[in-house]
């Protein structure tokens, strides 16, 4: 029964892509229908929560001899679903502000491959083997392809193509073969506690072969194959709020926690040293993403490099491999969604509300959206990590852990990228806040003041369907602070396996 | 009644040829191609279920027994490609009636059908047979009829292809021919199962060497394996819309399972791979191939000639299988052979519709198509998706099964073409994909086209991608057929 529960979450963003389609002449109703099958899938994956400690199972059906389409819950993989599955029918709710408000075209294949993405990531998430996990890997790259050419403009072709370039290379060139080798390697493809490839090959052919897993799994974002995410800030912003800072990047770096725990085994990490040149790579991306972060002008490239930085906190927490590096992981993949979905959603909002899309243009815009600068100010705090915001439990965690693994030096490259968060994310509430308005006489000039405040009229908060959402996850980044044990409970228990052998 | 299928096989394609001259109206003609098109896929189907736990089906012609009379076989390694066969000729004959009247003048109509009646019984005699003679004869019959079948093609530069496609099809011919004297010269026999009997104990006889060349050339002509492909991209494209369906989906199939058949029926695996550096020789083949032709792939502009480069590209992986000679590059090979020749017949059906509807098979003809013909699209997509080898299509089963023979041969650059080639693919795909979503269509309305044309598009690709849902069956039957191939030899 509670496995049957994981092909319906799966089912339901299809029936509802179904639904949305077929209600596709009457606009409200076609909307109706995305928000109510986000929130009964927001429903049906919180519900999950008390089945997972039994780790239920289902089989559906064998594809190829020896490799079947099964599905599996775990603590792991139902963060990631109840991550996506929660902020579906927040984005959605954005979504129809945003698109109405933008005037955007095409609005059923936009809604429509919305809905696939999701189910995708939802197969992701509950996928009992690395083969399933690939198809779901697979669908969520096309899927969102059309989302990122929505517009149809040359740039938005432009920038289309090398997403899709960049992530079907990697994944057919490096982590279909890695698969393959894994399959090679020890016949089969199930997750199991303590790895299927732990003592089956060399230290040199695992960490060959991580290293193919790593690179291979392009969403993750791990320089030098992370250019994909920037060239999909062309897609309309709830693309980029939801898929590119949450459902696809994490669906990635989920991907290499699932690889690392389940294929690799932690235990075998740890002892044989093969996470670390990934480590490294992880460390490098962290600092030099962050550095690019800080010299972009467009606001949605900056976001995307700042996304690049943050998703190597996970890999580096995986590629570590010790209990507190990896429980980091997994918290930084709930806290960065819910702190990146906001910044985004505001990015949106002053592009629909002002039509600015440069971080030299925000000055003085704070006054007039209130609101969304607010939501800005708490989302970015948390995502440099300062307390009481939800950031800053993993940043400590991943310090922990990196003592734990053995390499301190790891300590200062979260510090230093946590000064480049501060250098790349503050100016921008601090210009909107605080700078006059560009353009706008100096005070001298006009006493009175006339011009300034009639300018100040011309420009509002987004629509409510905008601005709603970006609050209720501005408000998740601070409430998130005080909840993260309860989120850590069930994984420690998971992640702690095969700790006392040690 | 049953007892006879294998004979049944040939026979009815066979006869229905002379009923459609004899019927000369269009619609009985393809009345009379359709009913034989539809008794061989029946036929193939029976024959598939007969072998498919090994059993060995031999059939006498005429009642004379093998040595003397001609002998039919079929095994676990032939019904796939006869099924194959057969379920294109069906395909073909749902397609057929609204596309043939349209780009054949009405007086050639009835003689469409009778060469496309000859082409079925050449590819299922060729398939069928057990005599290496007969794999000769039959080899001319289908390719002479297939010479016709391209000339009748709707554009002048159709009879250069044909042309073309005759010079090369004749050398080839030739030498399969001359490799057949070669054999009978050494051994006296045509039987295929006497030959290979007779055969281990000539190892070492240069003539023997020679006879394997000359066929494996001759064959490697009419698959189109690089670097003989030279007249398939033209002929592919040129050839009428119902043809190209059957030429390139089963045309090249069945000439590589000849190629199968008498490398590892009659010369034994352990011959080929010791006399010869054949393994080598067509591993490297096919990863010339399969790196070449999606990469010119890549580069065309039409729709037609896209998909034929391709078909040399996907040629490449079913020859870097054989050229694995074990029974995993094997089984590999056979099940990508059985896909990719699902995924092009219904690729070339779309192609049809189009330049029915669009009136053209240039890229620029595709721009914003998608919208218009939604159905047709998703049936691209699906088969451009398997072309790519992705997840949950067709050529994924194929390339996974061949990724893991590469990795069990230790065969590390192929495994790396063969995945450089996959990302090409989606290069060639991925650009006719954006034409057709993402470029603005031009003004004025498409041409209808019949419902038996996406029927027929839709059946070849659904099929595909019901085969690689649940590709157990298949993936036993492709490996059943590696090891009749394999256990054949000494």
């Amino acid at each position: 029964m509670n496995a049957a529960l994981m092909l319906a979450a799966i089912c339901l963003p299809l029936a509802g892509a179904g639904a949305l389609v077929l209600l596709r002449r009457w606009p409200n109703l076609r909307e109706a229908a995305t928000l109510l099958a986000g929130l009964a899938l927001a429903a049906l994956v919180l519900s999950l929560w008390p089945h997972v400690e039994s780790r239920p199972r289902l089989e559906l059906w064998t594809w190829m001899p020896g490799l079947s389409f099964a599905l599996e819950m775990e603590p792991l993989g139902l963060l990631f679903a109840s991550v996506a599955g929660c902020l579906w029918p927040v984005t959605s709710l954005y979504a129809i502000g945003y698109m109405r408000a933008a005037g955007e075209g095409h609005q059923t294949r936009f809604y429509f491959c919305f809905a696939i993405a999701i189910a995708a990531a939802m197969l992701i998430a509950f996928a009992g083997n690395g083969l399933t996990l690939f198809v779901g890997y697979e669908v969520l790259t096309l899927a969102t392809w059309p989302l990122v050419a929505h517009k149809g403009t040359p740039e938005a072709r432009r920038g289309a193509r090398l997403y899709l370039i960049i992530l079907l290379t990697t994944s057919i060139g490096l982590l279909l073969p890695a698969l393959v080798w894994t399959y090679a390697l020890s016949g089969t493809l199930e997750f199991r506690d303590g790895g299927i490839l732990a003592g089956q090959a060399s230290p040199q052919v695992l960490g060959i072969l991580y290293a193919l897993f790593l690179f291979g799994i392009g969403k993750a974002a791990l320089m030098p194959f992370h250019r994909w995410l920037p060239a999909a800030m062309v897609a309309p912003t709830p693309v980029s709020a939801l898929l590119h800072a949450v459902a696809v990047v994490k669906a990635g770096v989920f991907t290499v926690m699932k690889i690392t725990i389940y294929f690799f085994g932690m235990d075998a990490m740890r002892l044989s040293e093969v996470g670390q040149p990934m480590a490294w790579v992880a460390a490098f991306t962290i600092v030099a993403a962050a550095a690019i972060a800080a010299r972009q002008d467009n606001l949605k490239a900056r976001l995307a490099y700042s996304t690049v930085s943050q998703l190597s906190y996970i890999v580096l927490g995986a590629a570590l491999a010790s209990q507190d590096a990896l429980i980091e992981g997994a918290l930084h993949i709930v806290t960065h969604a819910a702190g990146k979905i906001t910044l985004f959603f505001c990015a949106g909002a002053i592009y629909v509300a002002a039509h600015k899309t440069k971080v030299s243009e925000l000055d003085g815009l704070g006054p007039q959206m209130p609101f969304t600068f607010a939501a800005f100010t708490l989302a970015g705090m948390s995502i440099i990590g300062l307390p009481p915001l939800a950031g800053s439990w993993d940043k400590l965690l991943l310090m922990e852990g990196a003592v734990e693994a053995g390499t301190p030096v790891m300590m200062g490259v979260l510090l230093v990228s946590s000064l480049l968060g501060i250098a790349y994310l503050m100016p921008i509430p601090v210009r909107a806040f605080f700078l006059p308005q560009r353009g706008a006489p100096a005070a001298v000039d006009d006493p009175s003041g006339e011009s300034r405040t009639s300018r100040r009229r011309s420009i509002h908060e987004a629509p409510w369907a905008c601005v709603l959402p970006l609050c209720l996850t501005a408000l998740a980044c601070f409430f998130l602070f005080f909840f993260e044990d309860r989120l850590v409970a069930p994984l420690a228990e998971r992640l702690g396996h095969g700790w006392d052998n040690e | 009644m049953i007892d006879h299928l294998p004979a049944l096989q040939v026979v009815v394609p066979l006869l229905a040829a002379p009923l459609c001259v004899v019927l000369r109206r269009p619609r009985a003609a393809w009345a009379v191609y359709a009913a034989a098109a539809t008794a061989t896929l029946v036929i193939a189907a029976l024959l598939v279920a007969q072998t498919a736990d090994g059993t060995v089906l031999r059939y006498a012609l005429g009642g004379w027994p093998a040595p003397f009379g001609i002998e039919y076989v079929v095994d676990a390694a032939n019904a796939l490609p006869l099924l194959l066969v057969g379920l294109l000729a069906f395909a073909v004959a749902i397609y057929a009636p609204q596309v043939v009247a349209a780009e054949t003048e009405a007086p050639r109509i009835y003689l469409y059908y009778t060469c496309l009646c000859l082409y079925l019984a050449g590819l299922l005699g060729i398939g069928i047979t057990g005599d290496a003679f007969n794999v000769f004869v039959f080899l001319e019959i289908s390719s002479l009829s297939a010479y016709a079948l391209i000339a009748m093609g709707r554009r002048r530069r159709a009879l250069l292809a044909a042309f073309r496609y005759l010079v090369m099809g004749t050398a080839g011919g030739t030498f399969v021919l001359i490799g057949i004297g070669l054999l009978y010269a050494l051994t006296g026999t045509l039987n295929m199962a006497d030959l290979a009997e007779r055969v281990p104990a000539l190892y070492g006889n240069r003539a023997l060497t020679a006879a394997l060349g000359f066929i494996g050339v001759g064959l490697a002509i009419k698959a189109a394996v690089f670097p003989l492909h030279a007249w398939q991209p033209d002929a592919y494209a040129e050839a009428s819309s119902a043809a190209s369906l059957l030429l390139a989906g089963a045309g090249a199939k069945i000439a590589i399972y000849a190629f199968l058949r008498y490398a590892f029926g009659i010369f034994g695996s352990g011959f080929v791979n010791g006399a010869l550096p054949l393994s080598e020789l067509l591993l490297l083949l096919g990863v010339i191939g399969m790196l070449i032709g999606s990469a010119v792939a890549c580069f065309q502009q039409d729709f037609k000639r896209l998909l034929a480069w391709s078909s040399i590209g996907q040629v490449g992986y079913i020859v870097a299988g054989i050229g694995l000679a074990d029974a995993r590059g094997l089984s590999a090979a056979y099940l990508h052979l059985f896909n990719h020749g699902l995924i092009k017949g219904g690729l070339f059906a779309v192609a049809g519709i189009v330049l029915l509807r669009a009136g053209g098979t240039h890229l620029d003809d595709f721009a914003g198509l998608a919208r218009r013909m939604p159905v047709t699209f998703a049936v691209l997509l699906i088969g451009g998706l398997g072309l790519i080898g992705m997840p949950l299509t067709a050529g994924f089963v194929g390339k996974w099964a061949l990724a893991q023979a590469l990795i069990g041969g230790g065969q590390w650059g192929v495994l790396a073409a063969m995945l450089f080639s996959s990302l090409l693919a989606v290069v060639y795909v991925g650009r006719v994909i954006e034409i057709a979503w993402f470029r603005d269509p031009p003004p004025g309305a498409v041409a209808a086209a019949a419902p038996g044309m996406y029927v027929a598009a839709a059946l070849l690709v659904l099929l595909s991608l019901w085969v690689a849902l649940d590709s157990r069956a298949l993936g036993d039957y492709a490996a059943t057929a590696a090891r009749a191939l394999l256990g054949a030899s000494p």
